[in-house]
């Protein structure tokens, strides 16, 4: 520990502190805005661009920027002269001189942090003026939309795409008022490997990086008498919505979800969860069947389309090793244009599937086109969380005051295994659940596997499933899974079964989820609440839904089944990696 | 006017230059592998430019197939190869013409009118800065100080300078190219 003055106060701070981290510890909110901490996944973005960050350092002519300036012994800082105050001031002008003002219209409205600052640093007008950028907006993809107008050049993207995912498709190109951040060639992301999982949008402190807004098809859906419309919520949904709304981070809003998708007009309201149990009697028979013939090992979970595409791209070598089970979504979409649809004697074409799901990735699985059948897709439109929470605000519905209710059947009942979808290790729990009543041929009232939980980026565990030792291993985040991978690759490793997921933490850190801005406090939150969620639930297992059971006795046969194949499955295309 | 940047289509290195020289194609795999490239990325990344230097000196320009080749053999992401090459004046994605007009933009020539030379030689040529003459002979680049401030402005054709250029001056320097 060193001792240092802020603000004529004595404070100890750890010596490898950086001023900024110094002045948190003692109730001092420094403004930042190219810097970027996510402690639960030790990544710290500091690249000492934005400047909005200065301090005043004793004996140093300069400002210094907080969020990269050492501490140390002896050091006294001041945050809050107006020498400083100022110059934060001017450096968020500058900023502002090549940005668009159009922020009333802007998909960041509210969650930009550049707004933000401009009203906490009490900026009341813009002096300089100007060139500004003229960059077409990339639109050519499914999930997010590019503004490089509105690039402030933190590079927070590229920490996201480039070290935390490894995906790599994103880099700082040319020089000087010309600089932005861009695929090679200046290309559109829908030419590159890039995974669409959405980290980059998340990472985003303004409106450069966007998600696809679908809500309007939706509107357009729901007002349409011809269409029957549906709704699948994913398990991650319900434990994070609260937050658009102000309710507390870790909220269980199911039963608040279902009501408010009731008041938006959806004629049926199902659950994502129900088609995750359905992925868990797919997948578990592929896991039992593979472990008794000994090949073909380790199984690699198949339900994140960020994964799917990544392995597609960087690892086609191992394309034959992951499940063949499609994922709870599309699951969902192939059941409910088939099973449902001919149960309520409505044509495929006039039924329309809407998934709200914490991710970005999954607008873009829906559209690909091993995903549709006689030109109808299985899956029609995909909203994130923070679409639907918009979709509500423009209805209206004051959502932290709504009653709980139920979902709908026969496609919207779960069981605890379908829910711990939302976590990293929750698949492979879910897996390990049923393969464990499978093997043994019991009801075995153990259920949780506690040994796979956690938000580290690479877990491995020995669990013991009806008298066999299975060696199993969980990762999330892009670049964990990289050296998974490379081990397998090199022999280092053997394991039974892994779960990949794309995002740092699963599902419940999509990017499709409500802001976090560096707070992963709420991550954990949100992870906690998916557990309690699914300790709460009277059937635990996925085999033991009961209407899971009903689908296989009316129309699915047996899991595995020509049947099954056909509507549930799917496989993997080798994709160019660069 | 900021650029909007020369968005590139259709599928990645389908200029395929890489392929149909295949003994620029080989000595360009020899010097890299004359290179202690290894697992470590970081490392790699410091031969980058050097490798870059060698395949604009063998091809002439960096298109997409050739910058995935030195990509795949640096192990680094085409994107960090694009950055690169985008950031630094010398290296060019197009092919050059057979004469390579440049222009020292540096303060001292700047001050003397270096504006007013490129002027005149995009107006004579029909060509912009970053631009190659339809019949391949002739393309316009600016320069950072090339170190002959006394000379200001200076003009460089391949290698070969001429100092103290006028605007009336251009049309003779065009006409010296053979």
């Amino acid at each position: 520990m060193i001792e240092m003055t802020i603000n004529d106060r004595k404070v100890r701070v750890p010596e490898n502190a950086t001023v900024l981290q110094a002045t948190r510890q003692i109730g001092i909110k420094i403004p930042t805005l190219c810097h970027l901490q996510l402690d639960c996944f030790e990544v710290e973005h500091r690249m000492g661009s934005c400047r909005v960050c200065v301090v005043e350092v004793e004996g140093r002519p300069n400002l210094a920027p907080a969020c990269c300036t050492p501490v140390i012994d002896g050091m006294v800082v001041r945050t809050n002269t107006m020498r400083a105050i100022n110059a934060r001031r001017t450096m968020l002008d500058l900023l502002l001189s090549d940005h668009p003002k159009d922020c009333l219209t802007c998909e960041k409205n509210g969650d930009c942090n550049l707004q933000q600052l401009a009203g906490e640093l009490g900026l009341h007008s813009i002096l300089y003026s100007g060139e500004m950028s003229t960059y077409p907006l990339d639109l050519a993809n499914e999930s997010i939309v590019r503004d490089l107008n509105k690039c402030i050049m933190c590079r927070r993207c590229e920490t996201a795409c480039n070290t935390v995912q490894t995906v790599g498709i994103l880099s700082g190109v040319r020089r000087g008022f010309e600089a932005v951040v861009a695929p090679s060639g200046e290309r559109p992301l829908a030419d590159t490997k890039c995974v669409f999982c959405g980290q980059c949008v998340a990472a985003c402190p303004v409106g450069a990086l966007t998600t696809m807004n679908h809500t309007y098809e939706v509107w357009r859906a729901l007002n349409d008498p011809e269409k029957t419309v549906v709704v699948q919520t994913a398990p991650a949904v319900r434990i994070a919505i609260g937050e658009e709304f102000g309710l507390e981070p870790g909220t269980i809003a199911t039963g608040k979800l279902v009501a408010a998708l009731r008041h938006l007009g959806f004629d049926q309201v199902f659950d994502t969860d129900f088609a995750a149990d359905l992925t868990i009697m797919e997948e578990t028979t592929e896991l039992i069947e593979r472990i008794k013939n000994n090949q073909n090992l380790p199984i690699l979970t198949s339900c994140c389309p960020g994964w799917v595409k990544f392995f597609e791209h960087q690892f086609p070598d191992l394309i034959n090793i992951p499940s063949t089970a499609k994922s709870p979504q599309q699951m969902f979409g192939a059941v409910a244009k088939s099973y449902y649809a001919e149960k309520v004697g409505v044509a495929p074409e006039n039924l329309v599937v809407v998934s709200v799901m914490p991710c970005l990735a999954k607008k873009y699985e829906a559209s690909r086109e091993e995903f549709a059948r006689d030109g109808v897709r299985d899956v029609d439109i995909v909203i994130s969380t923070r679409g639907l929470a918009s979709m509500c605000k423009e209805a209206g519905i004051v959502f932290e005051q709504l009653e709980d209710e139920e979902f709908d059947s026969p496609l919207g009942a779960s069981s605890g295994a379908g829910v711990i979808f939302g976590a990293s290790g929750g698949v492979l729990e879910a897996a390990l659940r049923t393969a464990a009543d499978w093997l043994s041929g019991e009801d075995l009232a153990e259920v949780d596997f506690a040994d796979v939980r956690g938000m580290k980026g690479i877990r491995e565990a020995t669990v013991e499933v009806a008298g066999r030792q299975l060696k199993v291993a969980i990762s999330s985040g892009l670049g964990n899974a990289r050296q998974l991978l490379e081990r397998i690759q090199r022999g280092e490793a053997e394991y039974h079964a892994i779960e990949i997921m794309a995002c740092p933490g699963g599902c419940l850190n999509g990017g499709g989820q409500p802001y976090i801005n560096g707070d992963t406090g709420i991550l954990e939150k949100r992870r906690k609440a998916i557990y309690r969620e699914d300790a709460n639930k009277p059937v635990r297992k996925s085999h033991l839904n009961p209407d899971i059971q009903k689908l296989y006795a009316e129309y699915l046969d047996k899991p595995g089944s020509p049947r099954a194949h056909e509507l549930l499955h799917t496989k993997y295309s080798p994709r160019d990696n660069f | 006017m900021k650029k909007s940047g020369a968005c590139l289509k259709g599928p990645i290195g389908s200029d395929n230059l890489i392929n149909q020289q295949p003994e620029k194609r080989k000595a360009l795999a020899e010097f890299i592998g004359g290179l202690p490239i290894g697992d470590d990325r970081e490392r790699n990344r410091g031969y980058l430019i050097e490798c870059l230097h060698k395949a604009q000196e063998l091809f002439g320009y960096l298109p997409e197939s050739v910058q995935l080749f030195v990509a795949d053999h640096l192990r680094l992401h085409l994107s960090e190869v694009y950055g690169v090459i985008s950031f630094y004046s010398y290296f060019t994605t197009v092919p050059t013409g057979k004469y390579r007009i440049n222009v020292c933009m540096g303060t001292a020539c700047f001050v003397r009118g270096a504006d007013r030379i490129l002027e005149e030689l995009k107006r004579h040529l029909g060509i912009d800065e970053g631009e190659t003459s339809e019949n391949g002979k002739f393309s316009i680049g600016g320069l950072r100080c090339v170190g002959a401030c006394s000379l200001a402005p200076v003009v460089m054709v391949n290698d070969k300078v001429y100092g103290n250029v006028a605007p009336g001056k251009v049309l003779d320097i065009i006409n010296d190219c053979e």
